[in-house]
């Protein structure tokens, strides 16, 4: 279809916005490389040349790095379990049909647009102070002692403000996948003889599989990177400092650059593991 | 064992009544089809005794015993969607063994019914690939297999033909056709297209807007339409139906005669006309004519070729003891 001439054409368009987003992602990407090479304490005299790997030993062999790792674990398998769980559910429930159904889809996305300081500010403010909280208010209620959720059980807060977060995009994806499962095989399936919950377990899920791995995927390359939530809620205190948190407070609170970049080209590794598998369902995805 | 009755069983969505009070008896064995017009509700009437949809009054018994209330898998019923609708993420032999597996049966069991069902369908070496890597009539045939390993009291078939290519229609009609000669059970099969019905059935169900029209035999229903409709939809070339004068003069408001049913003679005849389209099949020849004064276009069909050209003048005699006549109701006079 496309000649030499257009084929060239089309390149020179390209050019300048290829241009400038491989700028926007090399420049920084080769200074935190430059860097995590490099002993470079801002306050502590500056840039002092050359260390070669020492960083990246000290990173890891620090005793905050696999406590890190661990509560990175626990709050993205947290939050994608209950996103996932919580997602069918709420997909399988808007997909039947309902008086005002439009108003109830937007209300259930509407999380989604909140940022997600805002939304972690909310969630501490409004909802877990111990002593204003609705929580509090709710636990009073029923003559319970309240309880100080971030700090008694700041993860689990973690998990739950973000699983409100997150909740909205599993549920859409979700959803649109149920909407395109032909109701034919539901049909034969109920002819065969299958009761609801096996419909579901044999049919529904099967077709959500992908869907699901998407949902998994994309969630799990934003959740490793989490940061404003615990900013504003614990600043990482009460074992919810997490891998991207950690390199924040290499780099500005411990004002060890080298460091902190170290900590980066870590975690830039460990996004791509998770994006190349992401790149090969999608491509699957669409080949079908 | 499969008798169908349905006794005054009505269908409404909402407001609107798709199926009026509606009795029929489906024989043991028999195979039944339910043909007419898209949105005759051929196909609600079948998902009604599928148990699908619930009917509205009315009750359904399936021999002998009341039916109207029991959930689809309990009426021992199998069907056969135009869709196909196999499960994609389960190879062949899954597919198959998915309503045995759902009512508890013994894997061994399961297993030999399966291995039958495919030898019978000349499924045997597809069994371990997916719907997907299959083309439609195989998929057809999984569908199918599905539904006999059940071993129901019925098959219930919606159009099962029409997403395939006519060539591989007419090789899946006749599968259909020896599969229940094999089998000897009861089939309900709903199709629009009249020549499947002629070709298929025992019984043919004419329905129009949710009445039925006439129940009978295929030839009963080519040879004695009990009204217009009937006439003008079983039949191919369609049958030509004219009113006015000419009609009275054979004694009905509206006179048919199929195409089939007219001599042709260039030099005299009942009826002059002027050749239109001509349509060599090679076994046959339909010459559609014009200006004959009965209808807009009267179709005639010669055995063997005929050598006619657009604009030739024709004459047409029909062949009187094959004339159908109809009163003001559109209703056959005898």
């Amino acid at each position: 279809m496309a000649t030499k001439a257009s084929r060239s054409a089309a390149r020179l368009m390209m050019a300048p916005a290829v241009v400038l987003l491989l700028g926007w992602m090399l420049v920084p990407l080769i200074m935190t490389l430059w860097f995590s090479f490099r002993t470079y304490l801002p306050l502590r005299g500056g840039d002092q040349g050359w260390t070669g790997f020492d960083n990246y030993v000290r990173f890891v062999t620090s005793s905050a790095f696999w406590p890190a790792v661990q509560t990175t674990l626990v709050i993205v398998l947290g939050v994608l379990i209950i996103t996932v769980c919580l997602g069918i559910l709420l997909a399988i429930l808007l997909d039947q049909p309902m008086w005002g159904q439009g108003v109830v889809r937007i209300l259930v996305i509407a999380p989604f647009f909140v940022m997600p300081t805002v939304s972690a500010l909310v969630w501490k403010n409004m909802f877990m102070d111990p002593v204003n909280g609705l929580f509090a208010h709710l636990w009073r209620f029923f003559g319970a002692e309240p309880v100080s959720w971030l700090s008694d059980a700041a993860t689990p807060s973690i998990i739950m403000i973000v699983s409100w977060q997150w909740l909205p995009f599993a549920t859409l994806i979700l959803l649109t996948a149920i909407q395109s499962l032909d109701s034919e095989q539901l049909e034969a399936a109920e002819m065969d003889g299958a009761p609801h919950l096996k419909r579901f377990w044999y049919i529904i899920l099967p077709h959500l599989s992908r869907a699901i791995t998407i949902v998994i995927l994309i969630q799990t390359i934003f959740l490793l990177a989490i940061f404003a939530e615990i900013f504003v809620t614990t600043g990482g205190a009460f074992g919810t400092r997490t891998l991207s948190y950690l390199i924040f407070q290499r780099v500005l609170e411990s004002q060890n650059v080298g460091l902190g970049s170290a900590g980066g080209v870590y975690a830039i590794i460990l996004a791509n593991i998770v994006a190349i598998f992401l790149m090969r369902i999608v491509g699957k995805n669409l080949d079908n | 064992m499969g008798q169908i009755q349905l006794k005054q069983v009505t269908k409404s969505f909402g407001e609107t009544q798709v199926i009026p009070p509606l009795d029929l008896t489906i024989e043991d064995g028999e195979f039944t089809v339910f043909v007419g017009p898209s949105g005759c509700g051929k196909s609600t009437l079948l998902r009604l005794i599928a148990g699908l949809e619930d009917i509205t009054t009315g009750h359904i018994e399936i021999d002998g015993k009341d039916a109207t209330d029991l959930v689809p898998a309990k009426r021992g019923l199998a069907m056969v969607f135009q869709s196909y609708a196999l499960y994609p993420h389960m190879s062949v032999r899954k597919n198959i063994a998915f309503p045995l597996k759902m009512a508890g049966m013994d894997p061994a069991e399961i297993d030999k019914r399966i291995e039958n069902a495919a030898s019978v369908l000349n499924l045997t070496d597809y069994l371990d690939r997916r719907p997907g890597q299959l083309s439609g009539g195989q998929r057809q045939r999984v569908a199918i297999g599905r539904a006999i390993v059940r071993e129901p009291a019925a098959f219930l078939f919606d159009e099962p033909l029409s997403n395939l290519d006519a060539a591989l229609r007419v090789g899946m009609r006749l599968e259909i056709s020896e599969l229940h000669e094999r089998l000897k059970t009861t089939m309900i099969y709903v199709t629009h297209d009249q020549v499947e019905a002629m070709t298929m059935a025992d019984k043919i169900v004419v329905l129009r807007a949710g009445h039925i029209e006439q129940v009978g035999s295929p030839l009963e229903l080519y040879h004695k339409p009990r009204n217009e409709f009937v006439a003008g939809f079983i039949g191919s070339p369609k049958m030509n139906i004219f009113g006015g004068a000419e009609a009275q003069k054979y004694g009905g408001t509206k006179a048919g005669i199929r195409p089939e049913h007219i001599d042709v003679s260039m030099t005299d005849g009942t009826w002059k006309g002027v050749v239109g389209v001509a349509e060599h099949l090679g076994s046959d020849t339909f010459i559609h004519v014009h200006e004959t004064g009965l209808a807009d276009m009267v179709t005639v069909r010669i055995t063997g070729d005929i050598s006619v050209r657009h604009g030739d003048t024709i004459y047409l005699t029909p062949q009187l003891e094959q004339m159908h006549k109809f009163d003001a109701q559109g209703l056959r006079i005898a």
